[in-house]
């Protein structure tokens, strides 16, 4: 079968590419910005007594600052820029993108807050010294400790999982359309936030509970993966050739050295056996599995757009 | 349901892919250069020598159940009437989500206003006492039927019920109301 169409350049055809790099990085950043938000809580959450490094008490500072880089890249991706702020008139329960705006929106007060906690003693009063009207705010704020690190950290669970179903939801797009997007996007965001908390000066043992995570969350991303991709091939035509993206198409090359080799297996086996010796974890392995999220999403966005239906035509 | 159920059929035994439709929706609509609202598909079919070849005047499918209207996170895509899909430019914020959602490759950015366009039934057409979309009024071999299906003597109608057709991608879940008579 043969299928021409007239339209007038295949090139800048809708069905390619709507999505550019700033989707891709935004999804990167929302996804590292969760899993901050989560490994965050959970520190606060699970060794509330124990002495905590520098970097724990600053990182949090760093949520909000990084979405905001992220949604800066999501807004940038707006071609009516101007009515960006229509998404704020409006929740649409049956649209993920919808409910991930609010979703973005709610992050900001809970994680400054949560920051607020978290940060140094002394530091807290010298700024209450400088803006006293903080004061009551302030109070109200430490007086939730737990229940706002239980906040950052759920809600860096929705965040995470929103970024998948909101590609997971587009039945046109074979490639994303599984429900296992969710947990995927969900682990890749744990992995590279604890990545990018080994980045920082923390003190042996944090390091140890984030080498852990991320040795675990490497293990169920490649999982997802596998079953990921298996639902695709067993799926019907469009799944399959959505799948063929990734066994012989195109985005071959790309998705098994740099997401699957560089981004997963390297730093899981290097973190393993850093575990082993009771090293330290260095600092390469954080890169490669930042390195190998950043892939992840950039390759799930572009290879997604590249699959579709369009061109295969009703049974006869 | 109360009220017109608005739908197009092309005929696909008699269009021969002229492109005249593509046209006409250009000029009525003032389409912007590099996008379009309508395009013609030839599909070639069988093994040779027995081989068939269908034109198709395609659109936007003003689908029943519309991915586009639910990926729309400001409500701009929304059904209009008749039930046709219509996008509100002045809600857009170009986020592109419906072409993302769109199975049929139906939806464009307009370049001038940045906001996102489609095929719209001719809806002013319509609302300013004309019958047909313009699509319909250039067909030179008169292969584009345009109407109500909720009226079972409309000329879409009868040709529903007489002839046999099949819409696209039905498996997609979309209900579309665009029909190909065959
Ligand atoms: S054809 Fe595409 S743009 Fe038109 S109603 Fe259906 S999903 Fe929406
Ligand atoms: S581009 Fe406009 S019409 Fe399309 S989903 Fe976004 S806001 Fe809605």
């Amino acid at each position: 079968m043969e299928i021409t169409t007239t339209r007038q350049n295949p090139l800048i055809d809708p069905s390619l590419h709507v999505w550019h790099g700033e989707v891709a990085a935004y999804l990167f950043l929302g996804g590292l910005v969760a899993g901050l938000m989560i490994l965050l809580g959970a520190y606060r959450l699970w060794k509330p007594e124990r002495p905590r490094s520098q970097a724990l008490a600053r990182l949090p500072w760093l949520v909000p600052v990084l979405l905001s880089v992220g949604m800066l890249f999501l807004w940038l991706d707006l071609a009516n820029r101007l009515n960006a702020f229509r998404f704020y008139l409006i929740l649409r329960p049956e649209t993920p993108m919808s409910w991930g705006a609010w979703i973005l929106l709610a992050v900001y007060p809970v994680s400054l807050a949560f920051a607020w906690n978290e940060s140094p003693a002394a530091w807290r009063r010298r700024a209450l010294a400088r803006w006293p009207r903080l004061a009551a705010l302030a109070r109200c704020s430490e007086a939730r400790q737990r229940p706002l690190a239980f906040a950052t950290m759920n809600l860096g669970i929705l965040l995470a999982v929103y970024t998948g179903i909101l590609l997971g939801a587009f039945a046109a797009r074979p490639l994303w359309n599984s429900p296992l997007l969710g947990p995927l996007f969900l682990a890749s965001g744990l992995s590279s936030g604890a990545a990018f908390i080994l980045l920082f000066g923390l003190e042996d043992e944090e390091r140890r509970l984030a080498s852990i995570v991320d040795m675990g969350v490497i293990g169920a991303e490649l999982g997802l993966i596998a079953l990921w991709l298996l639902g695709l091939a067993v799926g019907g035509l469009a799944a399959q050739s959505a799948a063929r993206l990734f066994f012989g198409g195109p985005y071959t090359a790309a998705f098994w050295t740099l997401v699957v080799a560089l981004g997963l297996v390297i730093p899981f086996i290097g973190e393993a056996i850093e575990y082993k010796r009771r090293a330290t974890p260095g600092r390469a392995t954080a890169l490669f599995v930042l390195a190998g999220g950043f892939a992840l999403r950039w390759i799930v966005v572009f290879a997604g757009q590249a699959a579709g239906w369009v061109g295969q035509v009703a049974g006869k | 349901m109360k009220g017109p159920r608005y739908a197009l059929a092309v005929d696909t035994r008699t269009c021969v892919g002229c492109a005249a439709c593509v046209i006409g929706c250009k000029e009525e609509n003032a389409v912007p250069l590099g996008t379009t609202r309508d395009w013609i598909v030839t599909e070639t079919s069988g093994v040779y020598p027995a081989l068939a070849t269908q034109f198709r005047s395609e659109r936007c499918n003003h689908c029943a159940d519309a991915p586009c209207v639910r990926a729309c996170p400001t409500g701009s895509s929304h059904y209009g009437p008749g039930g046709t899909v219509q996008v509100n430019p002045a809600k857009c914020s170009g986020c592109k989500a419906c072409i993302t959602a769109c199975p049929y490759g139906a939806r464009y950015v307009d370049p001038r206003t940045h906001t996102v366009d489609k095929c719209s039934f001719c809806l002013h057409r319509l609302a300013s006492g004309k019958r047909t979309t313009s699509c319909q009024e250039i067909c030179p071999t008169a292969s584009i039927l345009f109407g109500d299906l909720s009226d079972p003597e409309s000329e879409i109608s009868r040709a529903l019920a007489r002839r046999t057709w099949t819409v696209l991608l039905p498996d997609a879940g979309t209900e579309p109301q665009h029909y190909f008579l065959k």
